[in-house]
């Protein structure tokens, strides 16, 4: 009896128990749910706003769903400015930067990792220290350089500086090479490969997730800059996205019927490729933005 | 015998060794050539440049003529360059603490084991991911006084009526900023997240055994534990929120009245819309000035709350 007792007493425990732990995962579902809210709905609204005139843009109360969905929008924004250019340019100009910082980091990144050299630890701290230097303040010796090298209005400055070297790029890298074992080298060494045969043969391939890392961070950073694509890309054919559609707003954005609508259809567009990216490479985002959390 | 050939075989890959050391040394150093270039053209070299320049006046157009400290003198005698380091200092007190604080609950809110936890650690992290220029334009609509969705929501809400979010000189910095928190918010989200998870969850069995509440558990064990990473984050956000330059420059310009006019932004006109080259350059080493300042006081700061 005592026990029976017992027994029923330790199973509504159990269920208070679970009915008390459902109720807190609740809460944090609400929770969840409310914070996602305010994370998507401007997402919502922008995906909208591309799809309204620009009446119903500023109609009042707004509403979230377009009356007519106006895809020509999107259409209509090849028109109004060199849109496709841009995106072209935008391309050329993020990958030959990510294609340039991946290189040249890795290079550095081997010898500092791997090689023995008089000055070595001096370079690398010297490198390292750069990460605090700001980019507004070495940004007008630079224009410099590039003015001394005829490339102003090219897309020439804005990844040259990426194929010497990157600190961001050479610290991530070498991080990564330290933790190759030393065997697999020395193994290589003793079959007579130089340092190029060793690095290309044997640290480029394992480095293969790494690199990823680094490249998707590039192409992300590249693509969204802005101050020193408005530097030196002063005719229109020659803009990314960014300048194109700052311009664009700068341009026309005070006038009574600006056109929102293209606006947002652009911006909308711009973001499209880095989503892909992030949705395909999700774990290479998340990898470098944890190791470093630092703007390239 | 067997010893001999050991020792033989050790002498003759130690010298091998040695051998390869030297030829490396040489070769090393076409490994880090494009690195050294780098540093001297387009990195410390162009600090350094920087900093003479400082002490030119160049306006493109003429030759370059020494200035010694005109431009400093200037500088410190125009009645922009306090509004412009006070706002460069107040974007990063509306950013950086903000920007820990909620990172942090963030990442508490998604280390719990629920199913379909990742899609909502995704859905934070897309504005991360989403270029500054669109998320600005989309911020710049919707901060709208009469027509933005913020001013409307806040009505129908909460009955308030919102400011001009850009137009209103006191408001112009605050709306800068909580569009930047937004935006950055998934860094420090995941950054945390990965310090959260470094913490050994016995210790958390344990102090749930001895009776202590989520709270105590909160404030002895997780706070302190996760400390290097609030460092980190904190460290990082204040270099970053200095710099600010994208959103100023696509939703305010720098105004209204000088409002949103930070040290990054005031080097950017100087140099590139008044080609003052020499001026631009010495705000240009005041602005580098302070983000070393801060960060040196970061790092005193440390022993006295970060655990390791």
């Amino acid at each position: 009896m005592m026990r029976d007792n017992l027994m029923s007493s330790l199973a509504s425990n159990r269920r208070n128990q679970l009915a008390g732990r459902a109720a807190v995962n609740l809460f944090f579902y609400v929770l969840l749910i409310l914070v996602g809210l305010a994370f998507l709905l401007p997402f919502l609204w922008m995906l909208s706003a591309s799809l309204k005139s620009v009446a119903e843009i500023f109609s009042f109360p707004p509403k979230w769903f377009p009356r007519v969905r106006r895809w020509s929008n999107y259409t209509d924004i090849f028109v109004v400015m060199p849109f496709g250019r841009f995106v072209f340019n935008s391309f050329k100009v993020s990958l030959l930067s990510t294609a340039g910082v991946v290189l040249s980091s890795a290079l550095a990144a081997f010898a500092f990792a791997r090689l023995r050299f008089p000055g070595r630890n001096l370079i690398f701290a010297l490198l390292l220290s750069t990460l605090m230097l700001p980019g507004e303040v070495t940004l007008i010796p630079i224009f410099f350089v590039m003015r001394a090298l005829g490339v102003i209005n090219t897309h020439i400055p804005l990844y040259l500086p990426d194929f010497f070297g990157n600190p961001f790029g050479t610290f991530l890298l070498r991080q990564f090479f330290l933790t190759v074992p030393k065997e697999l080298e020395d193994a290589a060494a003793m079959d007579g490969a130089g340092p190029f045969t060793i690095f290309g043969r044997i640290f480029l391939p394992l480095a293969k997730p790494a690199l990823a890392t680094l490249g998707v961070l590039t192409f992300m950073w590249r693509w969204e800059e802005l101050i020193r694509p408005v530097i030196y890309l002063g005719s229109r054919d020659k803009m990314t996205l960014t300048v194109g559609l700052t311009g664009y707003f700068a341009e026309f954005g005070g006038g009574e019927i600006f056109r929102w609508d293209l606006l947002m259809a652009g911006s909308v567009v711009s973001i499209i490729p880095i989503l892909v990216l992030f949705i395909i490479g999700q774990r290479f985002f998340i990898q470098g933005i944890t190791m470093t959390g630092i703007k390239g | 015998m067997a010893r001999e050939i050991h020792v033989a075989d050790s002498n003759t890959t130690s010298r091998a060794v040695a051998r390869r050391n030297i030829k490396n040394a040489g070769v090393a150093y076409l490994f880090v050539l494009p690195t050294v270039f780098y540093l001297i053209f387009f990195s410390l070299g162009a600090m350094v440049a920087a900093v003479f320049f400082s002490f030119l006046e160049y306006d493109v157009l003429s030759p370059p003529r020494w200035a010694g400290l005109d431009n400093f003198q200037r500088l410190f005698a125009s009645p922009l360059f306090p509004k412009a380091v006070w706002n460069t200092i107040y974007f990063a007190i509306l950013y950086v603490p903000a920007h820990t604080i909620l990172s942090l609950l963030l990442a508490l809110l998604v280390n719990r084991d629920l199913k379909g936890v990742v899609a909502f650690r995704t859905a934070y992290f897309l504005p991360v991911v989403s270029s500054v220029v669109a998320i600005s334009l989309l911020w710049t609509m919707m901060y709208g006084k009469e027509f933005g969705l913020i001013n409307y929501g806040l009505k129908t809400l909460f009955g308030v009526s919102g400011p001009g979010w850009l137009t209103d000189p006191a408001w112009a910095m605050p709306a800068v900023s909580i569009m930047s928190v937004w935006k950055g918010l998934g860094v420090g989200m995941m950054i945390f997240l990965a310090g959260l998870q470094d913490i050994p969850k016995d210790l958390y069995d344990s102090a749930q055994i001895d009776g202590s509440g989520a709270w105590r558990r909160f404030l002895h064990i997780t706070l302190p534990l996760v400390s290097p990473t609030t460092f980190f984050v904190a460290v990082v956000s204040t270099i970053n929120s200095l710099q600010v330059f994208s959103q100023i420059y696509v939703m305010t310009e720098g105004g209204p009245r000088w409002s949103t006019t930070t040290l990054g932004y005031f080097v950017f006109v100087s140099a590139f819309e008044d080609f003052r080259m020499g001026y631009a350059s010495a705000v240009g080493v005041v602005l580098f000035v302070i983000v070393m300042f801060f960060t040196l006081i970061q790092f005193r700061l440390r022993k006295s709350w970060v655990h390791y």
